[in-house]
């Protein structure tokens, strides 16, 4: 289908024409209302209950308490009788920011590496991604379990090992698009004005491949939330009393069957937020890329 | 006019190396451009033109390598490091690209595109410069400069864009030009106007290459003309004697192939019979024997080297002007005497 080109010249930057795009896709904006809504929730959640993330709550009959509204406990307790609602809100905030954390460290790492390898081509290419293909079979889990086991656990580890193996497929992409951009003229003008390479690669070609990195970014973001859920699973991520939602999903997994809320309600917000991204990526991308027809 | 040439290009070679063995785009070509003098090299595709720009930029294919020798400014460029390129590119000299609509990254807005030369090398201050990238709009009468620089490439039209794409080529402002066929990708009517700009710049004493296949954008703009064929120079001629007096076959073939709106030729347009051989399978001869009429057997055994005509007999002498060069055992004089 062809897009109706409006005849007057607006004043309006590529950017702009995006956003317009994407408004106009419903799934992506509901999904972006969600995220949002589950983002906030995250921030602010914990305060609305009574109750703090470590607090047992003694005064229940069982330590295991269903949700209900007449106790405050929204979305029950678990198996130690601290309040899950809280313990939600906390683990999301906490899968968010590591998502995020990771995919900027993986973003920067990856368009810096790719963008220079492609630029300058020839055998710098070449090694540069030779090494990336080094790391790729290099077994990605052992990598990261042997990160954490050798510098022992923490958050900042957690950022730096996911974002460390993260970049590789961001930096083959950018790679892709750097190559076949340095053939196109306005690299060549810029050239023959005695630009620093520097300066052409990150002014002139970075910012065109960006909207190749944000979809991809928006699509990492949910790969990290699972790669940190099944680290988190096998007791190598966030530890107590944080948590994260894949540490809920694992707890809740013990008691699916005494008390299936455990699983059922962090599961539900995992779900939501996974799929929220993936429709966001998806309506970024026929925002950012419209000459990609669906 | 007898300055210094600003550039000197001697004996200029760029070969290629690809699946099918070494090609030589460019041999044996040398000119000089001194500043304000228009230098139009005119050959039809393929013809290497646009190779020697790249070649002395330094910007060929990563398959390309150059011989020979082009100095600017009494430096060779020619193997010179990158760091010493960049000195010359832009500073030095500005190129103006074929293509205005891909000449100029999208995502910047006209004022970075104009200014990011003087403010990487530190030659302005961000206020200096945003007056000069002013100045430099109204140069090249673009009207509401100070819109136009918060606009981005795609908001102007094609004949703007080429105009900006002129302006950031000057910006720093370099002593020589090159324009790669500047007029190609424009109407008609803004192709004058792109034109009136160029020679406005080589009056003020910039020297200008421009690369073109338009014998109309010759006849306008330049002071000399190098014909190329084959990635030769088959010869060289002021304007007027070029077009007065051709020497060469290909040249007057060139000419004759202009369509008239006036005269005799009206009624059918001329083309040259042939096509120009494949670069990898270039004849020992003259390149352009098989395609021409008055070919005799040397033509294909003995290639011609390009000959100033003050060194013909001197019927010859008094035919050509001292400065003017042919690459021909024949040329068009001599026929003319003995058919």
């Amino acid at each position: 289908m062809v897009e109706a080109v409006p005849a007057v010249a607006r004043r309006q930057s590529l950017w702009g024409d995006a956003w317009q795009r994407l408004q106009r896709s419903r799934a992506a904006i509901v999904a972006a209302s969600l995220l949002l809504l589950v983002c906030a929730l995250a921030l602010v959640g914990p305060w609305l209950s009574a109750y703090t993330v470590e607090q047992v709550d003694w005064t229940q009959a069982t330590l295991a308490t269903p949700p209900s509204l007449a106790n405050g406990h929204w979305f029950g307790t678990d198996a130690n009788g601290r309040d899950l609602f809280v313990r939600v809100w906390i683990g999301t905030r906490m899968s968010l920011l590591v998502a995020v954390l990771a995919t900027i460290v993986s973003v920067v790492i990856g368009v810096a590496w790719g963008a220079t390898a492609g630029y300058l081509g020839g055998r710098v290419d070449g090694w540069m991604m030779r090494f990336v293909d080094v790391l790729y079979a290099l077994p990605y889990m052992f990598f990261v379990i042997i990160l954490t086991v050798v510098f022992g656990r923490s958050l900042v580890l957690i950022f730096l090992a996911i974002g460390a193996v993260g970049w590789l497929t961001m930096a083959r992409i950018v790679r892709g698009q750097a190559l076949a951009l340095r053939q196109r003229e306005f690299v060549e003008a810029a050239i023959a004005l005695g630009l620093p390479t520097a300066t052409i690669i990150f002014r002139h070609i970075v910012p065109n491949v960006l909207g190749t990195v944000i979809v991809y970014a928006t699509l990492t973001v949910p790969q990290v939330i699972l790669f940190e859920s099944f680290l988190s699973f096998l007791g190598l991520g966030v530890q107590e009393p944080l948590t994260s939602l894949g540490r809920l999903v694992a707890e809740g997994a013990l008691e699916m069957e005494s008390s299936p809320w455990l699983l059922l309600l962090p599961s539900a917000v995992l779900a939501i937020v996974l799929l929220c991204l993936n429709f966001l990526g998806d309506g970024l991308r026929d925002a950012l890329d419209p000459r990609q027809a669906r | 006019m007898i300055s210094e040439p600003v550039l000197q290009v001697r004996n200029l070679g760029v070969d290629f190396a690809t699946s099918q063995g070494e090609v030589q785009a460019v041999s044996g070509v040398s000119f000089d451009v001194r500043p304000g003098e228009c230098l139009a090299v005119v050959g039809e595709s393929g013809s290497g033109k646009t190779q020697v720009l790249m070649a002395c930029l330094g910007l060929l294919a990563s398959n390309g390598t150059s011989r020979g020798s082009v100095r600017f400014a009494g430096r060779e460029l020619l193997g010179a490091s990158e760091r010493a390129l960049n000195v010359v590119r832009g500073t030095g000299i500005g190129l103006l690209s074929q293509d205005p609509l891909s000449s100029l990254t999208p995502h910047l807005r006209i004022e970075t595109l104009l200014t990011e030369g003087l403010l990487d090398r530190g030659l302005a201050t961000r206020a200096e410069a945003h007056e000069r990238a002013l100045q430099a709009l109204a140069a090249v009468d673009i009207p509401e400069p100070a819109a136009r620089l918060r606009q981005y490439p795609h908001e102007l039209s094609g004949g703007m864009r080429q105009r900006v794409a002129l302006a950031a080529a000057l910006m720093c402002s370099p002593q020589l030009l090159f324009a790669d066929e500047p007029t190609t990708a424009l109407d008609v009517s803004v192709q004058a106007r792109v034109l009136e700009l160029l020679a406005g710049v080589r009056d003020r004493g910039v020297g200008v290459l421009i690369i073109t296949h338009d014998l109309g954008v010759v006849a306008g703009l330049a002071d000399r003309v190098a014909v190329m064929y084959c990635g030769r120079i088959v010869e060289t001629a002021t304007t007027d004697e070029l077009f007065a007096t051709p020497q060469h076959p290909y040249t007057a073939a060139l000419l004759a192939a202009v369509p008239r709106l006036h005269g005799e030729s009206q009624a059918r347009l001329v083309g040259i019979p042939g096509d120009p051989p494949q670069p990898s399978a270039r004849p020992a001869g003259c390149a352009f024997a098989p395609r021409c009429e008055y070919a005799i057997d040397r033509c294909t055994e003995v290639r011609p080297e390009l000959v100033p005509a003050g060194r013909w007999a001197d019927s010859v002498a008094a035919v050509c002007a001292p400065g003017a060069s042919v690459a021909c055992h024949r040329p068009l004089h001599q026929v003319a005497e003995n058919p």
